[in-house]
């Protein structure tokens, strides 16, 4: 997905001029043939993530849109304050785009963790965040979000679906139509292959998106029907619970029972690759099938 | 009302509408004589069209005690003289920090120190890119703000990158609890601004210093005032 990034961005710098990125050292040597055609539009601050967001801020002052790129720990939990005050009390905005994701860099560490990046966005107000699954669903979300001047946080991973699934606007998609009365089951992101693996032979809906803000609320109603009592299952690549609040207030008027999977808080002190994490978080096809066919319980 | 000041000691009864303090004079404002300078001599600002692209920024980063940016707002035709009446109420637009979306005029909403130099460099940095050359970037900064290690960061790529548009102004009040061993200024020249030291309540030469940038660096003013009380 990064590669399609750097890709996309280069493409936006040459087609408009309204258009910067602003790095902080990581991905500056793939973005270093777009920093010789846009010297003044590529800016690389150094290892500052605090002067990335507030250059992005200032940048946007002037009418430009940033694009702001590093690892999510250093682009969102370091610098969670210049997000809250240099870019939305300042009134403006940037197209946030991490890397890293919850435990892509599994082998380096819980310094290059950052499963509560979305937790923390969502203390922030009105960003949009896009957690794509596959590398062709980064392009469109890119080009779509430097068209306006709000705020997007667009979360990159190496895990990926096998296939793409166009942008159409953030709204539910059912991959997996289960039987009106059964579970309904939203997957974030590249969660989506995992999910479907693992309810294999269940009666559970399977819905996919990743633009899980805005949520589509009205989407998640529709699909629930009338039934007596909603079962509903979040599998989220962040933090567990980072949507628990969102489908909560969207159902406050239906009775239903939610169980919200995702990544644990516990720093678990372990290296291996991002597979050995997923089956500890319980978010590899044996551990959500566990989890989802013994729900409600 | 009042009628427009046309010097800083002019600027007595808007202050005093905004604290309600009769003994300090606009003397007792750390950052009066500098904000005055700017807007009565340099900044190419117009209050009729407070948003123009080519406008010089001012950009007040120590946002605490901001009493004189409003005195000089109003007397230079920002701000209404009224709303100097009702600092911090639930009405006013003007607080103990100043909100950019709440004032005509305000370039940054500060308070919490050290985000005016990142948000400067970004501006200036914005207009290069935009091929505006003559506007200027002005970020008010205070002794004990540049603790905040934000402004470090912001001072070495400045330096780094050579941004010619951008002029800071460091108020030393001597507030630092720490101090600046070896000067305020070598903290900015060694990462290749240039720098001017002045006395922060003479207006003659706390203009010259600010017109004393150069071509193609960053440019730095020390305005020593009086240590802060207490």
């Amino acid at each position: 997905m990064r590669e399609t990034f750097v890709d996309t961005a280069g493409a936006l710098l040459d087609e408009r001029p309204r258009t910067a990125v602003v790095l902080a050292d990581i991905s500056a040597s793939a973005f270093a043939p777009a920093a010789r055609a846009h010297p003044d539009r590529v800016l690389n601050v150094g290892i500052r993530e605090q002067l990335m967001i507030g250059v992005a801020g200032g940048l946007a002052l002037t009418g430009l849109r940033p694009i702001v790129h590093s690892y999510a720990t250093f682009a969102v939990d370091r610098a969670y304050e210049q997000l809250k005050l240099d870019l939305d009390h300042q009134g403006v905005g940037a197209v946030l785009v991490s890397v890293g994701a919850s435990y892509d860099g599994s082998s380096m560490g819980r310094t290059h963790m950052s499963p509560a990046d979305v937790a923390l966005i969502d203390t922030l107000g009105n960003w949009t965040v896009h957690v794509p699954g596959h590398p062709d669903e980064v392009p469109p979300l890119l080009r779509a979000a430097v068209e306006h001047d709000d705020s997007v946080y667009l979360r990159l991973s190496d895990q990926t679906n096998d296939h793409a699934y166009e942008h159409d606007g953030g709204r539910l998609r059912v991959l997996r139509q289960g039987s009106e009365q059964g579970t309904v089951v939203v997957a974030v992101g590249p969660m989506l292959e995992p999910t479907l693996r693992a309810v294999a032979g269940l009666d559970v809906t399977v819905a996919y998106t990743n633009t899980p803000r805005p949520f589509d609320t009205a989407g998640l109603r529709a699909l629930l029907g009338n039934r007596g009592v909603a079962e509903v299952v979040l599998v989220e690549p962040y933090l567990a619970g980072t949507s628990s609040g969102v489908v909560g207030r969207a159902l406050v008027d239906v009775p239903h029972r939610l169980l919200a999977l995702g990544v644990g808080r516990a720093d678990l002190r372990r290296y291996g690759n991002p597979a050995d994490h997923a089956r500890w978080h319980g978010l590899d096809p044996v551990g959500l099938r566990a989890s989802i066919s013994g729900f409600p319980g | 009302m009042t009628t427009a000041p046309t010097t800083s000691a002019g600027l007595g009864p808007l202050l005093r509408r905004l604290t309600g303090d009769e003994k300090h004079g606009p003397s007792a404002f750390s950052t009066l004589d500098v904000i005055w300078v700017l807007y009565d001599r340099l900044l190419r600002v117009d209050p009729e069209n407070p948003d123009a692209p080519d406008r010089d920024r001012f950009l007040l980063s120590k946002g605490h005690g901001p009493a004189a940016y409003y005195a000089v707002l109003a007397a230079k035709g920002f701000i209404p003289e009224a709303w100097l009446d009702d600092l911090a109420g639930p009405e006013s637009r003007l607080g103990h920090h100043p909100d950019r979306l709440l004032v005509p005029g305000v370039e940054i909403g500060s308070g919490s120190l050290g985000h005016g130099l990142g948000l400067g460099v970004g501006t200036a940095l914005g207009l290069r890119a935009q091929g505006m050359s003559q506007p200027r970037v002005y970020v008010l900064l205070g002794d004990a703000e540049l603790d905040e290690g934000a402004n470090h960061e912001a001072i070495a790529y400045a330096g780094a990158t050579g941004l010619p548009n951008l002029t800071a102004i460091v108020i030393d009040n001597q507030s630092a609890s720490h101090g600046w061993p070896g000067g305020i200024a070598s903290r900015f020249t060694v990462n290749g601004w240039t720098a001017s030291g002045v006395d922060g309540r003479d207006q003659d030469a706390i203009e010259a210093a600010l017109r004393g940038h150069h071509r193609n660096r960053p440019h730095v003013v020390v305005a020593r005032v009086e240590p802060k009380e207490g």
